[in-house]
């Protein structure tokens, strides 16, 4: 048994805004497409902040709120726009066999606690009581909730009440490849009729950025264009960004009446231990797929390219490649626009190309190195790519419904 | 003819398992200490607990081992020792996807104290900007490939050879059985012939039992550490932190047979469903346990009589015991107070993301043995909770079909339906 998947409801937030106008608005009909950076707020790192959001919108108690961390509040919040899209919010029958499969991860540390203990501990007598005192005295209860990446998915339970089967898969971008995938595969497979898939990432956060800075990940200069960094050392500016879709059965989006964005095709996960030449190897076989199944439509591709040296020089070879040989028409660095956004970075370019497609249009180029070229021919199926910046390739395919 | 399952699917066996925890390395040192009675609660050794309100966990202490790399190398032991088991592949060539339970990834207080004090401070600069300044001096890239969250199950897949991209999961506490779900859906859907299932977790930590203190789940029990998990005891006090690992080998019946595999047993059913109380604790009505157990009996097409073993969750918390009860009752009726109930937590402790695939493994050697592993420390019976829970003893008896419950913080709720034979 195969069935369609479509894509029938899109939740996103960013630095660009809430909701698909204003990433459209941002990415497509202004005529210089220009990301919100902050370059000051987390110096030496920018990042693209999120746009201020009213949580009691989506999240109207107080009490659920005050139990979430902003990386919970965005993904829940997102969630629920992605449900009203929909048109499933409070639609407590169908939510109670909404399937969810979310990408996250966690480990929100409480900064002061931290501090505090960083700044005493070297005169402690024993430094190891000394951290199990603070630690016992200063941490909040409500914190190690905020620290599990399945609370993403908890608190979409409880605040939107989708109460199906509940997956939270980890691991940075693959993560977020196989949270799509994986729903893709159970709708087609007759395991499930409708699913929401995604992940949210708050940049803003000195815990993340400190990991970009140990990886030797960060950007730490004026912010270019992914394409122009690897030449001058490389570097990722991470973007705040939530991003969730509702995907579902053809069959069961008809017999609701629902209106679809596009139609998701095939999703490919693939790794290689990224040795030379390795994740462009991976992406190729992916490709080749991708190109096959949508026959002979011109293609175009979001990709989640970040700026790394050497893998962004790698991944350019690639994609210069597909585009010289006419397999692809050109390409679009999401991160460009939103920022790298780790767990958030597959569903919100699938997101985003199944908004281009029901738009009948395509994004600007937003980059200043002119490798990102205007489309030939509006796009009716786009590829979506991204390699994850330590590990692991996802490739997918999504076409418009005429 | 191929074997299909009542739903016209095919079977999902399982040919190879392996398990690490506190009570040994491997198979067998584990089912001699949980037919014993065996505890492996013991005092924490391995930091100061001065200031913390518990003491004792089920640790498990491998020599020579780097702390960051305990779930990793206690991962490696189980996949190992349920690779062999099953006789698939070859070594390093694993035909199939890996599904790992692992718990979220943090950088560390030795880590983060050595960021801090790498560097001298500069003026309006906090720790954090501090440590990321050290961070990006330091370039450690070893440091920090530990701290993505797809590392271990990178490194398990490098190793081990699995197909595809791995996929590291948590659905909290009922994650190793969401691993086993995961595993069971791919072989289903026709897109494996193979898939290798594990669970890790090496979470004893002083802040992760001030956490779990934080929110009263742990047992603070003053008499001797291998008591201190009482399950569905009326002093039961709270579950007792512990670390541990299991892998499960799921072939596809047929093609398994058809290699010659041993099959150890059958995945039956599967389901999760997801609660939407309240972000630590059950709906009082029991519906999402409930819907979790009705679904599972659905997917399997089986009817709750057939059971005649069930492996709980058991924590040993207040709350957990008394809704596990609460559920099984009205999904099971009158039936259920003869059908024996451990929890195999009352002697291994609480593994967290890996408990679920332990307690898989244990379910399985249930059955080959003929012997129900014991809910030690049962002295105080609860009256609320009146359930043959095989106390302090290990029970001789046929099992032959198992149900296998796991729940989670944030409302997870996963079951297994595991039997010896595919029909």
């Amino acid at each position: 048994m195969t069935r369609e998947v479509w894509i029938t409801g899109i939740g996103m937030t960013s630095s660009l805004g809430e909701g698909l106008d204003a990433h459209w608005q941002a990415m497509a009909e202004a005529e210089n497409p220009r990301p919100v950076i902050d370059t000051t707020s987390f110096a030496p790192y920018p990042v693209h902040p999120m746009v201020p959001l009213d949580f009691s919108l989506q999240i109207p108690k107080g009490g659920d709120r005050r139990q979430m961390e902003n990386w919970q509040r965005v993904g829940t919040y997102t969630a629920g726009l992605a449900l009203d899209d929909a048109g499933i919010a409070g639609n407590l029958e169908l939510l109670s066999n909404t399937n969810m499969v979310v990408a996250a991860a966690g480990g929100e540390r409480d900064l002061a606690v931290d501090q505090t203990i960083l700044e005493g501990v070297a005169a402690a007598e024993s430094p190891e009581e000394f951290i199990n005192e603070r630690l016992s005295n200063d941490l909040r209860p409500t914190l190690f909730l905020a620290q599990l990446p399945n609370l993403v998915a908890g608190n979409i339970a409880i605040v939107h009440k989708v109460t199906g089967s509940s997956r939270t898969f980890m691991g940075e971008e693959l993560a977020s490849v196989s949270a799509v995938e994986i729903a893709a595969r159970r709708i087609r497979a007759d395991q499930g009729d409708i699913f929401l898939a995604g992940g949210a990432i708050i940049a803003e956060r000195k815990d993340v950025l400190l990991v970009m800075s140990g990886a030797g990940w960060a950007w730490t200069e004026e912010p270019v264009s992914v394409w122009a960094r690897p030449a001058r050392g490389g570097g990722i500016i991470l973007g705040s960004v939530g991003a969730f879709l509702v995907l579902e059965a053809r069959e069961h989006a008809e017999a609701r009446g629902a209106r679809p964005y596009a139609r998701l095709g095939t999703v490919l996960s693939g790794r290689s231990r990224r040795e030379p030449g390795q994740a462009a190897a991976t992406a190729a076989r992916q490709f080749a797929e991708i190109r096959k199944e949508a026959g002979d439509r011109p293609l175009a591709m979001l990709t989640s390219a970040s700026g790394l040296s050497p893998l962004t020089i790698e991944e350019q070879d690639f994609l210069s490649g597909l585009i010289d040989r006419g397999e692809l028409d050109t390409v679009r660095a999401t991160p460009n626009m939103l920022g790298t956004s780790v767990e958030a970075t597959f569903p919100s370019m699938v997101g985003l190309a199944a908004l281009a497609l029901s738009r009948k249009g395509f994004y600007r180029p937003a980059d200043e190195t002119g490798f990102e070229t205007a489309v030939k021919t509006t796009p009716t199926a786009i590829a979506v790519n991204s390699w994850g910046n330590w590990r692991g390739e996802g490739m997918g395919l999504v076409e418009a419904i005429d | 003819m191929a074997l299909r399952d009542k739903r016209n699917r095919p079977v999902v066996a399982v040919t190879g398992m392996g398990v690490v925890s506190s009570l040994g390395t491997g198979l067998e040192e584990n089912w001699e200490a949980l037919v014993a009675g065996r505890s492996g609660i013991k005092e924490i050794t391995r930091f100061p607990t001065t200031h913390l309100r518990t003491t004792f966990a089920g640790t498990v202490d491998l020599p020579n081992v780097d702390l960051r790399d305990l779930k990793l190398t206690i991962g490696e032991l189980a996949i190992d020792e349920a690779v062999r088991m099953s006789g698939i592949g070859s070594p390093g060539d694993f035909p199939g996807p890996l599904f790992t339970a692992i718990p979220p990834v943090e950088l560390g207080w030795p880590a983060r104290r050595r960021l801090y004090e790498a560097v001298a401070p500069e003026a309006d600069e906090d720790a954090y900007d501090r440590m990321c300044r050290a961070a990006g001096l330091a370039n450690d890239r070893e440091e920090f490939e530990h701290s993505m969250y797809g590392y271990v199950s990178e490194k398990l897949a490098d190793r081990f050879g699995t197909r595809g991209a791995p996929i590291s999961l948590t659905t909290a506490c009922a994650s190793g059985a969401t691993a086993v779900q995961l595993g069971v859906e791919a072989i289903r859907r026709g897109e494996t012939e193979a898939a290798l299932c594990v669970g890790t977790d090496c979470s004893v930590t002083a802040e992760e039992i001030v956490r779990f203190s934080l929110l009263s789940a742990l047992s603070s029990f003053k008499g001797p550490p291998e008591e201190a998990a009482k399950p569905f005891s009326k002093n039961r006090d709270g579950f007792v932190i512990a670390e541990g690992s299991a892998a499960l080998v799921l072939e596809d019946y047929d093609v398994a047979r058809a290699r010659g595999a041993r099959i150890l047993a059958v995945i039956r059913g599967a389901a999760d469903k997801n609660d939407d109380f309240h972000r630590t604790r059950s709906k009082p009505d029991g519906s999402a346990v409930i819907g979790a157990l009705r679904a599972t009996f659905d997917d399997a097409a089986m009817h709750p009589d057939e059971i005649n073993y069930i492996n709980a969750h058991g924590t040993g918390t207040p709350e957990n015991d008394k809704m596990e009860h609460f559920s099984l009752d009205k999904v099971f009726g009158e039936r259920l107070r003869g059908v024996p109930i451990s929890s195999n937590k009352s002697m291994v402790g609480h593994t967290l993301t890996s408990s679920g695939a332990l307690e898989a493994v244990f379910s399985i050697q249930t059955m080959h043995a003929g012997v129900i592993p014991p809910t030690i420390n049962y002295k105080v019976p609860d009256p609320d909770i009146t359930l043959d829970v095989v106390p302090n003893t290990a029970r001789e008896q046929e099992v032959s079909v198992v149900l296998s419950n796991s729940f989670g913080f944030g409302g997870q709720n996963a079951c297994l339906i595991i039997a010896a034979e595919p029909a």
